[in-house]
């Protein structure tokens, strides 16, 4: 190994221990404000308001007085919530029909399903967040299938192009001459080959998610008051940053944070899953 | 080509036809119907059916599908309803915000990222290398939202280089207008230049272990000469792609941006027809990024195919 390439791997690994590090903070963060925050979110104490970061309060408060480190602690339940259940959507739809699409490869359905996978790949996501919450109203369920919505394609085109290649192999041809049916060959042999590369995905649609969300609820599409966002706390800081920019910092710290050590963790995950990747970079 | 094109053309149309179909439903089966959606809970029964003949909702689905959409090919998107103006006239005014708007910002991503990739590709497992893509990384994971509330709180209220926001008009002079656009486009542009960046040094390290890259070298070409003469040309087919698909999260990401420093283009004009309920506007709009998005993907293919003909065929 050379100099260079022993240089990258040190960095890599380092990388993902700096992107492992910052999740689990988010993960234990989140978990932890289910039990416990330091103040009560829903506590509104005018007389503390915009106070500057101290012992009491970490962050300091927002305009009603709210402690802004317990908000962005419960902030992170919509994140994670919304990011989670979107990339559910996008996997659990997605990846049935890019398996069903590579399993009847060249054959009409195959065409059908990829053409869709375009046409919705042609909405930015954003315009169909916009026109969800113009026909239902601005929630954080409409942001949350806005979002999926726009997953679904990403794991359709991913899970095919990873399957195409397999059904080439033999133990699948084994396994069809064993009587087996395609929709049962997709689940158990196909399905198996490919779960790392969609963990990979996973956890990039994680944090694309968790930056949607937060662009969404900036907006006004996202959760509604009185539940606590990221996005929607910036909002309100940017009314307030001539008096107290500090509002500003935080909430976009903790986004720029966790959408950080995802993206870490994923990078780190697809080299330690993928060595092939590994050898062309 | 030919042929390759006619079926893309086919495609094309296709997708149109059924984008309009799926945002003509979206907009049938808001509750109610459109024009009480529009009014309100406590409109009048005839103001209503007043809106609901101006809207043609007394005619037949397909009638007025068709009629939206044979106004859409004139050019013709109706009557807003709460502007009381032609659709295509405000639009047409938001567009000399968005459009410039995406455009610097598509500048400044390629003028940021190309000499950036490149340097991270040269100077691999370098400090110049490890430093690109620690900032791009960075790039990529900041909200660019959040780095314009920054931007506003260094720039415009500490140094009070530029205004928090709004748009002065071209009126006002080609300066002043472009002044008001850098931080918005700044903005817009820091992501897709960090993600353009990681492309262009990854597609240059892909090219520049290509066997024929070994064999330029073994003639007695210089690692300089290599690399600017033969894998920078090869490299870029990847990075036109991704710039050819930013153009399109530029005009849509310009929604969110436009509403931090308060820009008139289409995206907050997209953002209060909702708040108004101005289906028309929401439609039309929606109607015409999609068009936008559809037809640049059907140029990066197209430019695609003709750099590489390998692909004609394989589609």
């Amino acid at each position: 190994m050379t100099e260079n390439g022993f240089l990258h791997s040190a960095l890599r690994s380092r990388n993902m221990v700096i992107g492992l590090g910052l999740t689990a903070v988010f993960v234990i963060g989140t978990l932890l404000s289910l039990i416990w925050t330091p103040h009560d979110v829903t506590a509104l104490e005018i007389g503390n308001k915009l106070q500057t970061p101290s012992a009491a309060h970490w962050f300091g408060t927002d305009h009603f007085g709210r402690d802004t480190f317990s908000m962005i602690m419960v902030g992170a339940q919509t994140s994670i919530a919304v990011a989670f259940i979107a990339v559910g959507i996008g996997m659990g739809l997605g990846v049935p029909l890019g398996l069903t699409a590579a399993a009847r490869h060249g054959g009409w359905l195959d065409e059908v399903i990829m053409r869709g996978n375009d046409l919705v790949f042609a909405f930015p996501s954003l315009l169909i967040a916009i026109m969800i919450t113009a026909i239902f109203g601005p929630s954080a369920v409409n942001a949350i299938i806005a979002i999926g919505i726009f997953n679904i394609p990403v794991f359709a085109r991913l899970s095919r192009a990873a399957a195409l290649p397999l059904w080439q192999r033999d133990f699948i041809l084994s396994a069809r001459v064993a009587g087996k049916g395609q929709p049962r060959i997709s689940a158990e042999h196909i399905l198996p080959n490919i779960t790392n590369l969609l963990i990979v995905q996973g956890t990039i649609q994680f944090s694309l998610g968790i930056l949607a969300e937060a662009g969404l609820s900036y907006v006004g599409l996202g959760a509604q008051p009185p539940i606590p966002s990221w996005g929607r706390m910036l909002a309100e800081s940017q009314t307030l940053i001539y008096t107290s920019p500090h509002l500003a910092l935080f909430p976009g710290f903790a986004i720029l944070l966790t959408v950080l050590g995802l993206n870490l963790a994923g990078d780190g995950l697809r080299d330690l899953l993928d060595p092939k990747i590994r050898r062309a970079r | 080509m030919l042929t390759y094109v006619t079926k893309r053309l086919g495609s094309l149309c296709l997708s149109l036809i059924v984008a309009s179909l799926v945002i003509f439903a979206c907009i049938e089966i808001v509750p109610g119907d459109p024009a009480s959606f529009m009014l309100g809970i406590n409109a009048q029964p005839d103001t209503i059916q007043a809106l609901r003949v101006e809207l043609g909702l007394d005619q037949s689905l397909a009638q007025r599908y068709l009629g939206w959409v044979g106004g859409l090919l004139d050019g013709d998107m109706g009557t807003s309803y709460t502007y009381r103006t032609p659709v295509s006239d405000i639009v047409s005014d938001r567009l000399q915000v968005s459009l410039p708007l995406a455009l610097y910002a598509l500048t400044l991503t390629v003028v940021v990222a190309f000499p950036i990739g490149i340097l991270a590709a040269a100077r691999r497992g370098l400090v110049t290398d490890i430093t690109v893509m620690g900032a791009t990384q960075l790039g990529v994971a900041i909200p660019n939202f959040w780095f314009a509330i920054l931007m506003v709180i260094l720039f415009a209220i500490n140094l009070r280089w530029f205004s928090a926001g709004g748009f002065p008009g071209w009126d006002a002079g080609i300066f002043l207008a472009m002044k008001a656009l850098t931080l918005p486009a700044i903005a817009l542009a820091l992501p897709q230049a960090s993600i353009l960046a990681r492309v262009m040094r990854s597609s240059l390290l892909d090219t520049l272990s290509e066997d024929y890259m070994r064999t330029a070298r073994a003639k007695g070409l210089t690692r300089r000469q290599v690399l600017w003469r033969h894998a920078l040309r090869n490299a870029m087919i990847p990075v036109l792609t991704i710039i050819g698909l930013q153009f399109s999260f530029l005009l849509a990401g310009a929604i969110i941006i436009e509403n931090v420093f308060f820009l008139p283009g289409l995206g907050r004009l997209v953002f209060q027809a909702i708040t108004q309920r101005d289906l028309i506007v929401v439609e039309s709009v929606v109607m015409l990024l999609v068009f936008a998005v559809i037809l640049l993907n059907f140029f990066v293919d197209i430019a695609y195919a003709w750099v590489d003909p390998r692909l004609r065929v394989r589609s």
